[in-house]
């Protein structure tokens, strides 16, 4: 075939493409292809294809997709973690004219990849996951506002992780860092793939987040039951809608970033470019408008995770409930005015910079408020250690020398010094892991009875925790020492043999954490073994206040067969505490949304549309394109997405809690 | 929805509803819609911030003094002013029920909007032809960008239109198709306002500066 027809064809992609020189890509895509072979067989030979389409993948349910997002999330951690270790044992090694092991087109490879899987596929897939499972729960709600939509989201997040994770094996990824700085990222300096790939899969995941934010802050302010007002709702679900509402309104401007990005790199316009007029600069501020408020994003829905706990495990009602609920908004807000502090060092002038190291140190207050709010909520109160409480306090403890060294980057002149170093690592690390990472798993071992029926193993959940706990801390707290030593960032070799000692300590820490990853798979597999001994058939395994746990574990699909009302800020409480008798008779039929497979297909050809991109493969882009634009319109013909679970149904499952629950008594 | 619930006068409060009516189809459409058109909204926001900061950066090359011909600017906002008053008498035959009409202001706003792009596109092709391509400078690589998402939008607006119009042909002005038809109205105007800031901000100003 002539070289043109075979551009045309399959674009810039090509057997040179594979990245079959680099023996370490190989050896891990033999390793997926056979676990993902197995894996594919395995459904195949157990006929759970079927089971799966109808029952998950075309699910419109918040909870199965809830659940598919935190699966999503923890497949991801452990690329992302892949990663970290990989970057632990290269700086560990490469002392003394060695190079390590990973030469500087993979290496830089390594710690892009980390960072942009670590954000956009495990921690905001987990986050979302929680949120999109508890939400209506926790306000009585049967599902959220616009179901499809949500299966919807969920697929374009995961054509995202699909992007990138082929990056690994077609082609390579961005080599510019996770947030793909121009002049580097731009077609002059990065002609390659890798940011393309970048580009695209934050593009399709970026559209699935927005869409879930929208229909998240719909579902909290228009389906809360009777008598929730905003006043009486869970910390959980405040801290949601904060989460939303930055997501709407800062997704966007990721999404014309990245479009301005792509028109540099496609069309050879001039946004981010050095000459003709572009301004690099202004990508680095775009994306920082974007990229602060999403630690933010990440955050909040932790603090709610951990006002729950504390105050279901401290047997007692959340201290200062209303000043954690404006410490929660004031964030939000303040959020917006403190991106700058990403760049002091670009040069704006003492003035800018004093106004946002100010702005970015107030921040700390209202975080200081609800660190209070937590310490007051366990005093005096009867506190029980489970697995949700030690992450809450290996939060607390962490979290607060995280927030120190957040403070001290605020102050401009030492940000000058600290600019880019390790010691910056140090300090993201200790607050996403410390809030956001322990966040999530305490919100997995909190709320996992209520999906799934049964408690998690606490001896296996214990041994996790220390490992965690213990590994962060020795991998992180030498990066601070390296930090303050001068050490930047994203290094491959040293030459000064002295640091060589804590990059060692370091990548033990990454081992304990990797120890406590493994334990964690194990508490998973080993609870699922003894999940009869472990099994809740309250609903209220760790007698909880708030709504989700006043319906059975696991939920039924319409959640609670009588919409509840609500009089008090710690609802399920309340109604224990007045004697609540379950409604056994009356039952009627619940409308419920249907299933659907649009969303899947929709967030497919999405895909399929940006690998083409990505290679110039411009017949599959277009064919995609227009294909979208069919499905898309043709779902709207479709009037009729509701049906009714007929009232036997509902009598049926009811009667089964009953047993179960005499059973318990 | 009622709250059928008064611990003074019961005695016990009440916990769940017994007599329960599902929310109307739709009831939270207008308020989503609303947050998406907010979105969107901030799309054009970074556009125009972007246009702010570099649309005095010429390169040496044409300035919109040499590019903008302001009366064929005027047509066509007016095709877009007109377009959404025309929209705006089929949202009221559309609450009298009247299907046939409906659809002939549907038709005649989507010609104002086919006009509209077609204006733009022939202005795009005529700077095009003179050299002044969104890769010149960075203030036409702004400019494209800008006014290209605006127009972007009237198209997907006009697909949407004609969707819309084989619907209310096929299932009548049903509440599902109200609903749409109110929204795709909300979008619309919405694109009016943005273009008004275009107007103002690009062409006005342009010129002047």
């Amino acid at each position: 075939m002539s070289p043109d027809l075979l551009k045309l064809i399959f674009g810039r992609l090509g057997f040179e493409s594979l990245p079959l020189h680099e023996p370490i890509v190989v050896g891990t895509f033999a390793v997926v292809a056979l676990g993902g072979a197995a894996l594919l067989g395995g459904l195949t030979y157990f006929r759970l294809w079927g089971y799966l389409w109808r029952e998950w993948f075309t699910t419109v349910d918040h909870k199965r997709i809830g659940i598919m997002y935190m699966i999503l999330g923890i497949v991801m951690l452990l690329r992302g973690f892949a990663d970290a270790l990989m970057m632990r044992g290269q700086q560990m090694l490469a002392f003394g004219g060695s190079e390590g092991y990973l030469n500087a087109h993979h290496y830089d490879q390594v710690f892009t990849a980390h960072g942009v899987i670590m954000i956009f596929f495990v921690a905001m897939p987990l986050v979302t996951g929680l949120m999109n499972y508890v939400v209506p729960l926790q306000i009585g709600a049967r599902d959220v506002s616009f179901p499809f939509l949500n299966n919807f989201s969920f697929w374009m997040t995961v054509g995202g992780a699909v992007l990138v994770m082929a990056s690994l094996f077609i082609g390579e990824f961005a080599r510019t860092g996770w947030l793909a700085y121009p002049p580097l990222s731009n077609i002059g300096y990065s002609p390659d793939v890798g940011v393309d790939y970048y580009i695209w899969a934050l593009q399709v995941a970026g559209v699935g987040t927005t869409l879930s934010g929208i229909n998240l802050i719909c579902t909290i302010v228009k389906l809360r039951c009777p008598g929730m007002t905003m006043m009486k709702m869970p910390v959980f679900t405040w801290t949601s809608l904060c989460t939303n509402v930055l997501i709407v309104a800062s997704f966007p401007v990721l999404t014309v970033v990245l479009a301005l990005l792509s028109l540099d790199r496609y069309v050879g316009t001039n946004f981010f470019t050095n000459d003709f007029g572009g301004s690099p600069m202004m990508y680095v501020n775009l994306i920082w408008i974007w990229g602060h408020p999403e630690v933010y994003i990440l955050v909040l829905p932790a603090f709610g995770i951990f006002s729950e706990v504390t105050s279901t495990f401290s047997g007692k009602r959340l201290f200062g409930y209303t000043s954690m609920v404006y410490a929660t908004v004031v964030i939000t807000i303040l959020s917006y005015l403190v991106w700058l502090h990403h760049f002091f060092t670009m040069g704006s002038g003492a003035s800018v910079n004093s106004f946002f190291g100010i702005t970015t140190m107030i921040i700390s207050i209202p975080t200081g408020a609800k660190m209070f709010n937590w310490l007051f909520t366990m005093y005096r109160g009867r506190i029980r250690y489970e697995l949700p409480m030690m992450w809450t306090i290996a939060f607390m403890l962490t979290f607060v020398i995280g927030g120190m060294t957040g403070v001290l980057l605020a102050v401009p002149p030492a940000d000058f010094v600290l600019h880019n170093s390790l010691f910056l690592i140090a300090h993201f690390h200790n607050v996403i892991i410390g809030g956001v990472v322990f966040g999530a798993f305490a919100g997995i071992s909190y709320w996992f009875p209520k999906a799934f029926g049964f408690k998690l193993d606490p001896f296996w959940g214990k041994m996790s925790f220390w490992f965690w706990v213990t590994g962060f801390y020795l991998a992180f707290m030498p990066l601070y020492v390296l930090g303050l030593m001068g050490v930047t960032r994203r290094l491959r070799v040293f030459d000064d043999p002295s640091l060589q000692i804590w990059f060692v300590i370091a990548a033990i820490g990454a081992f304990l954490v990797l120890l406590g990853i493994l334990s964690m798979l194990m508490q998973f597999a080993v609870s699922f073994l003894r999940r009869e001994q472990l099994k809740d058939v309250t609903g209220d395994p760790w007698d909880a206040r708030t709504l989700e746990w006043a319906t059975s574990s696991p939920p039924p699909d319409y959640n609670f067969a009588f919409t509840p009302v609500v009089h008090d800020n710690d609802a399920w409480w309340d109604m224990k505490k007045h004697g609540y008798q379950r409604p056994l008779t009356g039952f009627r039929p619940i409308h419920m949304p249907s299933s659907t497979g649009t969303g899947i297909i929709l967030a497919g050809l999405a895909t399929a549309m940006g690998f083409g991109l990505i290679w110039y493969i411009w017949w599959l882009a277009a064919v995609c394109f227009a294909a979208l634009l069919v499905v898309g319109i043709g779902h709207t013909f479709n009037y009729h997405r509701d049906f009714d679970i007929p009232a036997e149904d509902v009598i049926r499952t009811e009667d089964a809690r009953t047993k179960l629950l005499a059973g318990a008594k | 929805m009622t709250v059928a619930v008064n611990p003074a006068q019961t005695g016990e409060p009440v916990f769940y509803l017994a007599d329960e009516h599902p929310h109307p189809e739709g009831w939270s459409t207008s308020l989503g819609f609303w947050i998406y058109l907010m979105s969107d909204c901030l799309i054009f926001a970074i556009l125009f911030a972007t246009f702010g900061v570099l649309g005095g950066n010429y390169a040496a090359g044409p300035a919109p003094k040499d590019l903008f011909d302001l009366n064929l600017v005027a047509v066509n906002t007016s095709m877009l002013l007109l377009s959404s008053i025309t929209y705006g008498f089929a949202m009221l035959t559309m609450q009298q029920n009247k299907v046939a009409q409906t659809q002939i202001w549907l038709a005649i706003t989507g010609l104002f909007g086919l006009a509209f792009i077609g204006i733009e596109l022939t202005e795009f092709a005529h700077m095009i032809h003179e050299g002044a391509t969104p890769q010149r400078s960075a203030f036409l690589s702004a400019f494209f960008t800008l006014v290209g998402t605006h127009g972007l939008h009237v198209s997907c607006g006009l697909i949407w239109l004609v969707t819309l119009m084989v619907q209310v042909q096929k299932f009548g002005l049903i509440e599902a198709n109200r609903r749409r038809l109110m929204c795709l109205s909300m979008f619309w105007h919405f694109l009016d306002v943005v273009w008004i800031g275009v107007f103002t901000f690009v062409y006005l100003l342009g010129v002047l500066r």
